[in-house]
Protein backbone atom coordinates (compact mmCIF):
# COMPACT_ATOMS: atom_id res chain seq x y z
CA UNK A 1 0.00 0.00 0.00
CA UNK A 2 1.40 3.45 -1.08
CA UNK A 3 -0.26 5.23 2.20
CA UNK A 4 1.45 6.45 5.01
CA UNK A 5 1.38 3.35 7.49
CA UNK A 6 0.03 4.52 11.10
CA UNK A 7 1.17 2.81 14.34
CA UNK A 8 -0.62 3.56 17.94
CA UNK A 9 1.18 3.00 21.07
CA UNK A 10 -0.62 3.45 24.40
CA UNK A 11 0.28 1.97 28.07
CA UNK A 12 -3.28 0.76 27.76
CA UNK A 13 -4.53 -1.70 25.06
CA UNK A 14 -7.81 -1.01 25.31
CA UNK A 15 -7.25 3.22 24.96
CA UNK A 16 -4.76 1.73 21.87
CA UNK A 17 -7.46 0.06 20.59
CA UNK A 18 -10.52 2.55 20.86
CA UNK A 19 -8.21 5.18 19.03
CA UNK A 20 -7.43 2.65 16.16
CA UNK A 21 -11.14 2.42 16.17
CA UNK A 22 -11.96 6.27 15.67
CA UNK A 23 -9.34 6.40 12.76
CA UNK A 24 -10.83 3.05 10.84
CA UNK A 25 -14.42 5.21 11.29
CA UNK A 26 -13.04 8.15 9.84
CA UNK A 27 -10.57 6.63 6.64
CA UNK A 28 -11.80 3.09 6.43
CA UNK A 29 -9.36 0.61 5.32
CA UNK A 30 -7.14 3.20 3.10
CA UNK A 31 -4.55 3.61 5.58
CA UNK A 32 -2.43 0.51 7.03
CA UNK A 33 -2.78 0.44 10.45
CA UNK A 34 -1.80 -1.25 13.57
CA UNK A 35 -1.82 -0.77 17.37
CA UNK A 36 -0.63 -2.30 20.72
CA UNK A 37 -0.82 -1.19 24.09
CA UNK A 38 -0.15 -2.93 27.85
CA UNK A 39 3.51 -4.17 28.81
CA UNK A 40 2.91 -7.47 27.07
CA UNK A 41 2.41 -9.42 30.52
CA UNK A 42 -1.00 -8.23 31.44
CA UNK A 43 -0.12 -5.04 32.83
CA UNK A 44 -0.42 -1.17 31.92
CA UNK A 45 2.99 -0.56 29.63
CA UNK A 46 4.92 -0.84 26.27
CA UNK A 47 6.24 -2.95 24.82
CA UNK A 48 9.28 -2.90 22.74
CA UNK A 49 8.59 -5.93 20.97
CA UNK A 50 5.16 -5.21 20.28
CA UNK A 51 5.75 -2.37 19.02
CA UNK A 52 7.92 -3.71 16.27
CA UNK A 53 5.31 -6.33 15.81
CA UNK A 54 2.84 -3.43 15.16
CA UNK A 55 5.66 -1.23 12.78
CA UNK A 56 5.63 -3.88 10.90
CA UNK A 57 1.93 -4.69 10.77
CA UNK A 58 1.52 -1.23 9.10
CA UNK A 59 4.34 -1.01 6.97
CA UNK A 60 4.17 1.06 4.15
CA UNK A 61 6.55 1.90 1.83
CA UNK A 62 5.56 5.51 2.04
CA UNK A 63 6.36 5.65 5.81
CA UNK A 64 5.32 4.95 9.10
CA UNK A 65 3.99 7.62 11.81
CA UNK A 66 3.35 6.36 15.49
CA UNK A 67 1.20 8.18 17.54
CA UNK A 68 1.88 7.66 21.64
CA UNK A 69 0.57 8.77 24.78
CA UNK A 70 2.94 8.88 27.57
CA UNK A 71 6.78 9.15 28.20
CA UNK A 72 7.56 5.58 28.11
CA UNK A 73 5.61 4.86 25.04
CA UNK A 74 7.96 7.65 23.10
CA UNK A 75 10.97 5.79 24.67
CA UNK A 76 10.07 2.26 23.92
CA UNK A 77 8.71 3.34 20.39
CA UNK A 78 12.41 5.33 19.61
CA UNK A 79 14.28 2.04 20.90
CA UNK A 80 11.81 -0.12 18.36
CA UNK A 81 12.70 2.15 15.45
CA UNK A 82 16.14 1.95 16.29
CA UNK A 83 16.09 -1.88 16.64
CA UNK A 84 14.71 -2.10 13.10
CA UNK A 85 17.73 -0.25 11.97
CA UNK A 86 18.08 0.96 8.32
CA UNK A 87 17.15 1.60 6.11
CA UNK A 88 13.44 1.51 7.45
CA UNK A 89 14.25 3.21 10.06
CA UNK A 90 14.44 6.31 8.14
CA UNK A 91 11.02 6.11 7.27
CA UNK A 92 9.26 5.95 10.97
CA UNK A 93 8.68 8.74 12.38
CA UNK A 94 7.61 8.98 16.68
CA UNK A 95 5.24 12.47 16.15
CA UNK A 96 4.81 14.89 19.16
CA UNK A 97 1.07 14.86 19.29
CA UNK A 98 -1.83 13.58 21.48
CA UNK A 99 -2.62 10.15 20.77
CA UNK A 100 -6.02 10.40 19.80
CA UNK A 101 -6.14 13.49 17.29
CA UNK A 102 -2.99 13.15 16.35
CA UNK A 103 -3.99 9.54 15.34
CA UNK A 104 -7.14 10.61 13.77
CA UNK A 105 -5.31 13.59 12.03
CA UNK A 106 -2.52 11.93 10.41
CA UNK A 107 -4.37 8.78 9.28
CA UNK A 108 -6.99 11.50 7.76
CA UNK A 109 -3.96 12.92 6.04
CA UNK A 110 -2.14 9.65 4.57
CA UNK A 111 -5.73 8.41 3.70
CA UNK A 112 -5.34 11.68 0.62
CA UNK A 113 -2.31 10.41 -0.10
CA UNK A 114 -0.11 12.52 1.58
CA UNK A 115 3.88 12.11 2.49
CA UNK A 116 5.25 10.93 5.67
CA UNK A 117 6.58 14.19 5.95
CA UNK A 118 3.08 15.84 5.57
CA UNK A 119 1.09 13.43 7.67
CA UNK A 120 3.72 14.29 10.93
CA UNK A 121 3.30 17.92 10.28
CA UNK A 122 -0.21 17.56 10.21
CA UNK A 123 0.33 15.64 13.67
CA UNK A 124 2.90 18.25 15.29
CA UNK A 125 0.33 21.22 14.49
CA UNK A 126 -2.12 19.40 17.30
CA UNK A 127 0.81 20.22 19.96
CA UNK A 128 1.38 23.03 21.16
CA UNK A 129 4.95 24.98 20.81
CA UNK B 1 36.95 -11.73 30.96
CA UNK B 2 36.61 -15.24 30.97
CA UNK B 3 33.14 -17.06 30.59
CA UNK B 4 32.64 -17.99 34.26
CA UNK B 5 33.15 -14.56 35.55
CA UNK B 6 30.68 -12.98 33.52
CA UNK B 7 28.55 -15.63 34.32
CA UNK B 8 29.30 -14.63 38.17
CA UNK B 9 28.33 -10.98 37.40
CA UNK B 10 25.19 -11.76 35.56
CA UNK B 11 24.19 -14.41 38.94
CA UNK B 12 25.24 -11.26 41.24
CA UNK B 13 23.36 -8.83 39.35
CA UNK B 14 19.84 -10.83 39.08
CA UNK B 15 20.31 -11.94 42.62
CA UNK B 16 20.07 -8.32 44.47
CA UNK B 17 17.36 -7.61 41.92
CA UNK B 18 15.21 -10.26 43.04
CA UNK B 19 16.30 -9.73 46.62
CA UNK B 20 15.02 -6.38 46.46
CA UNK B 21 12.26 -6.38 44.14
CA UNK B 22 9.91 -5.60 46.35
CA UNK B 23 11.50 -2.46 47.61
CA UNK B 24 11.70 -1.63 43.82
CA UNK B 25 8.21 -1.78 43.70
CA UNK B 26 7.44 0.32 46.81
CA UNK B 27 9.72 2.87 46.05
CA UNK B 28 7.99 3.11 42.08
CA UNK B 29 4.36 2.93 43.70
CA UNK B 30 5.46 6.38 45.82
CA UNK B 31 5.99 8.47 42.68
CA UNK B 32 5.87 5.92 39.68
CA UNK B 33 3.92 3.49 38.17
CA UNK B 34 4.70 0.58 40.40
CA UNK B 35 5.91 -1.87 38.50
CA UNK B 36 9.64 -1.30 38.58
CA UNK B 37 10.58 -3.78 41.22
CA UNK B 38 8.15 -6.77 39.28
CA UNK B 39 9.57 -5.30 35.79
CA UNK B 40 13.06 -5.43 36.51
CA UNK B 41 13.23 -8.94 38.20
CA UNK B 42 11.49 -10.02 34.77
CA UNK B 43 14.33 -8.90 32.84
CA UNK B 44 17.14 -10.05 34.80
CA UNK B 45 15.81 -13.54 35.47
CA UNK B 46 15.48 -13.80 31.67
CA UNK B 47 19.39 -12.19 31.18
CA UNK B 48 20.15 -14.86 33.91
CA UNK B 49 18.29 -17.65 31.97
CA UNK B 50 20.63 -17.51 29.02
CA UNK B 51 23.99 -16.03 30.83
CA UNK B 52 25.30 -19.33 29.35
CA UNK B 53 25.23 -18.18 25.89
CA UNK B 54 25.68 -14.71 27.17
CA UNK B 55 28.98 -15.77 28.45
CA UNK B 56 30.16 -17.49 25.73
CA UNK B 57 30.75 -14.36 23.48
CA UNK B 58 33.56 -12.63 23.68
CA UNK B 59 32.63 -9.26 26.16
CA UNK B 60 31.59 -6.67 24.15
CA UNK B 61 29.25 -9.28 22.43
CA UNK B 62 27.85 -10.60 25.70
CA UNK B 63 26.97 -6.78 26.85
CA UNK B 64 24.95 -5.88 23.85
CA UNK B 65 23.23 -9.43 24.41
CA UNK B 66 22.51 -8.82 27.89
CA UNK B 67 21.28 -4.74 26.75
CA UNK B 68 19.25 -5.99 23.93
CA UNK B 69 17.73 -8.64 26.49
CA UNK B 70 16.40 -6.20 28.72
CA UNK B 71 14.69 -4.08 26.28
CA UNK B 72 13.05 -6.67 25.21
CA UNK B 73 11.75 -8.36 28.66
CA UNK B 74 11.64 -5.55 31.34
CA UNK B 75 8.76 -3.24 29.49
CA UNK B 76 8.50 -0.06 30.26
CA UNK B 77 10.37 2.94 29.91
CA UNK B 78 13.22 1.43 32.57
CA UNK B 79 14.04 -1.62 29.56
CA UNK B 80 15.45 0.53 26.62
CA UNK B 81 17.34 2.96 29.73
CA UNK B 82 19.04 -0.10 31.15
CA UNK B 83 19.02 -2.28 27.81
CA UNK B 84 20.69 0.84 26.09
CA UNK B 85 23.33 0.93 28.61
CA UNK B 86 24.66 -2.10 28.24
CA UNK B 87 24.49 -2.10 24.31
CA UNK B 88 26.01 1.45 24.33
CA UNK B 89 28.56 -0.16 26.93
CA UNK B 90 29.22 -3.77 25.13
CA UNK B 91 29.89 -1.16 21.54
CA UNK B 92 32.95 0.65 22.88
CA UNK B 93 34.58 -1.43 24.92
CA UNK B 94 37.50 -3.66 23.95
CA UNK B 95 37.48 -7.91 24.71
CA UNK B 96 40.09 -7.16 27.42
CA UNK B 97 39.74 -3.34 28.65
CA UNK B 98 41.87 -2.04 30.80
CA UNK B 99 40.49 0.62 33.92
CA UNK B 100 40.24 3.49 31.31
CA UNK B 101 38.90 2.46 28.61
CA UNK B 102 36.00 0.71 30.87
CA UNK B 103 35.85 4.29 31.95
CA UNK B 104 35.48 5.41 28.77
CA UNK B 105 33.30 3.34 27.49
CA UNK B 106 30.80 3.79 31.17
CA UNK B 107 31.12 7.18 30.05
CA UNK B 108 29.59 7.15 26.31
CA UNK B 109 27.09 4.74 27.46
CA UNK B 110 25.93 7.58 30.14
CA UNK B 111 25.81 9.36 27.26
CA UNK B 112 23.15 7.17 25.27
CA UNK B 113 20.97 7.01 28.22
CA UNK B 114 20.60 10.51 28.80
CA UNK B 115 20.05 10.78 24.79
CA UNK B 116 17.11 7.80 25.06
CA UNK B 117 15.68 9.13 28.12
CA UNK B 118 15.93 13.14 26.70
CA UNK B 119 17.21 13.38 30.31
CA UNK B 120 20.79 15.07 32.09
CA UNK B 121 21.68 14.13 36.09
CA UNK B 122 19.89 16.31 38.50
CA UNK B 123 16.41 15.50 37.32
CA UNK B 124 15.72 12.25 39.91
CA UNK B 125 16.87 9.57 37.29
CA UNK B 126 18.99 6.63 36.99
CA UNK B 127 21.87 9.40 35.76
CA UNK B 128 22.06 10.81 39.05
CA UNK B 129 23.57 7.43 40.05
CA UNK B 130 25.68 6.58 37.08
CA UNK B 131 27.51 10.17 37.13
CA UNK B 132 28.80 9.68 40.12
CA UNK B 133 30.37 6.31 39.49
CA UNK B 134 31.82 7.51 36.43
CA UNK B 135 33.43 9.83 38.75
CA UNK B 136 34.75 7.69 41.23
CA UNK B 137 35.91 5.34 38.46
CA UNK B 138 37.74 7.74 36.10
CA UNK B 139 39.09 9.03 40.09
CA UNK B 140 40.84 5.31 40.27
CA UNK B 141 38.45 4.70 43.67
CA UNK B 142 38.41 0.62 44.82
CA UNK B 143 35.50 -0.97 43.72
CA UNK B 144 33.99 -1.05 47.47
CA UNK B 145 33.98 3.05 46.99
CA UNK B 146 32.35 3.14 43.67
CA UNK B 147 29.62 1.09 45.17
CA UNK B 148 29.50 3.28 48.38
CA UNK B 149 29.57 6.25 45.94
CA UNK B 150 26.34 4.79 44.16
CA UNK B 151 24.66 4.09 47.30
CA UNK B 152 25.38 7.47 48.61
CA UNK B 153 24.29 9.40 45.01
CA UNK B 154 20.77 7.04 45.18
CA UNK B 155 19.91 8.45 48.50
CA UNK B 156 20.46 12.24 47.37
CA UNK B 157 17.55 11.81 44.98
CA UNK B 158 15.25 11.45 47.92
CA UNK B 159 15.11 15.07 47.89
CA UNK B 160 15.18 15.96 44.06
CA UNK B 161 12.21 16.98 42.13
CA UNK B 162 11.67 15.02 39.27
CA UNK B 163 11.68 16.82 35.59
CA UNK B 164 11.76 12.82 33.71
CA UNK B 165 9.62 10.08 33.33
CA UNK B 166 6.23 9.57 35.69
CA UNK B 167 7.69 10.81 38.67
CA UNK B 168 6.97 14.32 37.01
CA UNK B 169 3.73 14.34 36.60
CA UNK B 170 3.84 15.07 40.53
CA UNK B 171 5.98 17.82 40.37
CA UNK B 172 6.87 18.85 44.08
CA UNK B 173 5.12 15.81 45.66
CA UNK B 174 7.95 13.35 43.89
CA UNK B 175 10.39 15.57 46.71
CA UNK B 176 11.26 12.97 49.96
CA UNK B 177 11.30 9.71 47.95
CA UNK B 178 14.04 7.96 46.23
CA UNK B 179 14.03 7.52 42.77
CA UNK B 180 13.14 3.70 41.99
CA UNK B 181 15.54 3.57 38.63
CA UNK B 182 18.72 5.41 40.98
CA UNK B 183 18.48 2.42 43.51
CA UNK B 184 18.02 0.02 41.62
CA UNK B 185 21.12 1.32 39.75
CA UNK B 186 23.15 1.53 42.98
CA UNK B 187 22.08 -2.04 43.46
CA UNK B 188 23.46 -3.10 40.43
CA UNK B 189 27.24 -1.44 40.90
CA UNK B 190 27.32 -2.61 44.52
CA UNK B 191 26.59 -6.05 42.99
CA UNK B 192 28.76 -6.03 39.90
CA UNK B 193 31.78 -4.35 42.14
CA UNK B 194 31.76 -7.06 44.81
CA UNK B 195 31.55 -9.82 42.34
CA UNK B 196 34.26 -8.15 40.34
CA UNK B 197 36.33 -7.54 43.72
CA UNK B 198 35.82 -10.87 45.03
CA UNK B 199 38.09 -12.18 42.03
Amino acid sequence: MSNVGIVIVSHSPLVAEGTADMVRQMVGDEVPLAWCGGNGHGGLGTSVEAIMGAIDKAWSEAGVAILVDLGGAETNSEMAVEMIGEPRSHKIVVCNAPIVEGAVMAATESSGGASLKEVVATAHELSPS
Amino acid sequence: MAAADFSRLIAAAANTIAAHAEELTALDQAIGDGDHGLNMKRGFEAVRAEADVFSAKPLPEALKAVGTKLVMTVGGASGPLFGTFFMALGKDLPTAPDRDRLTAAFGKAIEAVAARGKSQPGQKTMLDVLQPVYEALAQGKTAGEIADAADKAAEATVPMKALRGRASFLGERSIGHMDAGARSTALLVRAVAEAIEGN
